[in-house]
């Protein structure tokens, strides 16, 4: 019964992980780029959510769309300005400059004046609720974090398979010259897709901030994150998913069950056997390029 | 415009290429050996601070700028070296002993790490060396019998028996002498055929493999001497700063280290010491300019980490050959005039994944 707690909480945080990792891998199959900031976009998506739920008086069913929807933006944005000049570049050049992105948007936080070095309480509907199975204990924070990821994979599921925009993203990911070919805007797909990416950061942060509550150095979650994709495989939606569900359990398990100190390092620890045993994560794909 | 006309094979080999360099460098030694009687003592220990932070930066240019193996856990191996001095250096071991086990110990934990490096590429190395980095962090938090984990640790100024050196005019010479050591391996080093391997490694792994660079031995030497460097800089740091604790070797100075190679120039001794130097100069300038602000911006404490974003961002769209590639560019116009043409440094756009166009 103590394992299946566990396992629920591991699970609850596992799909922050999870949505997390799943912006990495959807900006990695669109333009081979690993961003480093996913985990400050989340951060900027829960003080938005914040900005306009605590500041700005608006109810939740309003500013959660808002939220996603100006995240969205952002994202795209931020994919005009920043990343369009240098795709083709240097995998290392890219990843500093998402670093420095990443330390642009936690600085500038920081900086609102009052706003930024706080710890904030996000005013949401369903805090303190609790439900009982039996001796489970759930915390309704963490059966919504479960519910959405749930419904937010199966929307993705349905757009990719479905719609439109959809097989334009898998189409453009998978070889860009043939999308190029069917007349696929390739250059706006990714504007789409970096925009897809910071709109999901911004649901787990919305997600997040109930349990963790809104402060600037939220985004370092994000760094656990990169475990969840590694461990998934870089190319695999599904993958991330699996690999965040897979970090979570397994950090919340060898919180219990191991010395005090490996809950912090238990994934990364997972992270390198996995690097050794299987290097393209569970569901990763084998590249082969014509040298 | 300089012509250099070889009329011996040791000029095509030597050190100091022509008569400019002997001058420059001479001069610039003849100020560093100077400094402690020209510049005030604030400085001098912000000079000191340079110089040990280049001699890490060296390391990681090595392994990220010259072999092309980039490291996102670096500081790791900054705190293992800085660990093994405090703990040889507060039991009574002579200096130079110490900091030769300090750098020993480091280059073996980097043997280390690099083999799994052996059989990832680029970004999963970079995975596998964050991971590492938080679980060397997390080990020396928690390894409280010799580290004194959280609490932290003071160290004894470096000794030898009883003459130890705890002025900063002395361990000034000391980092100074150190230094000019490890520059002068490095710049050898990148002369001699391993240099030359580890410039191929680099360039393309396949074509490297196909001249006959045995990988693994030359990525492991890399990582070991890379991570020895880095051990040294950490003994040198832990004496500077006196009081070590877990978290000065978190991500975040793993991340100072890189910045400091980016911006400095990946692939060129001097981007080390650019680079150190602007790490350094830049939060004294952002000290300075604070005055000259509104105070809703000069006071707020995010400030210096969005200077540092904004800085990288910039440098890497517009200078990705960094402060040393711009120095480059504006010596090459002068020595060119008038005939440098705007596209003499332009990049060249290369995809992992083929097929890929823009």
């Amino acid at each position: 019964m103590q394992l299946l707690q566990l396992l629920i909480d591991g699970i609850s945080q596992g799909c922050i992980y999870g949505l997390i990792a799943l912006g990495f891998v959807l900006i990695y199959k669109a333009t081979e780029t690993v961003s480093f900031a996913q985990g400050d976009l989340m951060m900027v998506g829960a003080f938005m959510g914040l900005a306009l739920m605590a500041f700005m008086g608006l109810p939740y069913w309003v500013s959660v769309p808002a939220t996603i929807i100006g995240m969205g933006l952002f994202g795209g944005g931020l994919e005009r300005v920043v990343i369009r000049p240098i795709l083709g570049q240097p995998a290392f050049s890219i990843v500093m400059l998402t670093i420095g992105v990443g330390f642009v948007l936690r600085g500038v936080i920081t900086m609102i004046p009052d706003v930024g070095t706080d710890t904030h309480v996000l005013p949401v509907p369903y805090a303190g609720g609790v439900l009982r199975l039996g001796n489970l204990v759930i915390s309704a924070e963490q059966a919504m974090v479960i519910a959405t990821t749930a419904v937010l994979c199966g929307g993705l599921y349905a757009m990719f398979r479905y719609s439109k925009i959809g097989l334009a993203m898998q189409a453009a990911s998978q070889n860009q010259l043939a999308a190029y070919y069917m007349g696929i805007p390739v250059k706006r797909i990714n504007g789409l897709v970096w925009g897809l990416a910071a709109a999901v950061a911004a649901i787990a942060g919305l997600l997040l901030a109930p349990i963790t509550f809104v402060h600037a150095n939220m985004g370092f979650i994000g760094l656990k994150a990169f475990p969840a994709a590694v461990v998934g495989g870089f190319g695999s939606l599904p993958g991330a998913i699996v690999g965040g569900l897979i970090i979570g359990i397994v950090e919340s398990v060898a919180g219990f069950y191991l010395p005090e100190g490996f809950k912090d390092i238990a994934p990364y620890i997972v992270v390198l056997l996995m690097l050794v045993l299987k290097p393209n994560g569970l569901f990763g794909e084998k590249l082969r390029k014509k040298v | 415009m300089r012509f250099l006309f070889k009329t011996d094979y040791n000029q095509d080999i030597k050190l100091a290429k022509h008569g400019g360099h002997v001058f420059w460098y001479g001069l610039l030694v003849l100020f560093l050996l100077a400094a402690p009687w020209v510049i005030q003592e604030y400085w001098l220990a912000q000079l000191t601070f340079v110089l040990i932070y280049a001699i890490v930066g060296l390391g990681l240019m090595l392994l990220a700028g010259f072999t092309g193996l980039f490291s996102l856990g670096h500081a790791a191996f900054l705190g293992v070296g800085a660990y093994t001095q405090a703990v040889m250096v507060n039991a009574g071991i002579p200096f130079p002993l110490a900091i030769a086990c300090a750098g020993l110990l480091s280059a073996a934990v980097g043997m280390v790490v690099g083999l799994p490096a052996l059989r990832v590429k680029g970004i999963y190395l970079g995975m596998a060396t964050l991971a590492f980095g938080f679980i060397v962090e997390e080990i020396l938090a928690r390894w409280e019998s010799v580290t004194g984990g959280n609490a932290g640790l003071m160290v004894n100024p470096p000794a030898i028996g009883s003459w130890s050196l705890d002025s900063t005019n002395e361990f000034y010479f000391l980092c100074l002498v150190i230094t000019i050591g490890a520059t002068l391996c490095i710049v050898n080093l990148m002369r001699s055929s391993t240099g030359r391997a580890f410039v191929a490694i680099r360039d393309s792994e396949i074509s490297a493999q196909s001249m006959g660079i045995h990988l693994a031995r030359y990525k492991t030497m890399s990582f070991g001497i890379s991570a020895a460097l880095a051990g040294i800089g950490g003994a040198l740091y832990a004496h500077k700063i006196q009081f070590l604790s877990p978290e000065q070797f978190s991500i975040i100075q793993s991340i100072d280290l890189l910045l400091m190679v980016v911006i400095g120039g990946l692939g060129s001794i001097h981007g080390a010491f650019l680079g150190a130097i602007f790490l350094i100069v830049m939060p004294q300038l952002i000290a300075i300019a604070k005055d000259y602000l509104p105070s809703a911006i000069g006071q707020a404490t995010g400030l210096q980490g969005t200077v540092y974003g904004l800085m990288l961002i910039l440098f890497v769209l517009f200078e990705p050959m960094g402060l040393y590639g711009r120095w480059l560019k504006i010596r090459t116009y002068f020595q060119l005039f008038p005939f440098y043409r705007k596209g003499m440094f332009k990049r060249q756009k290369s995809f992992q994944k083929s097929d890929r166009l823009k």
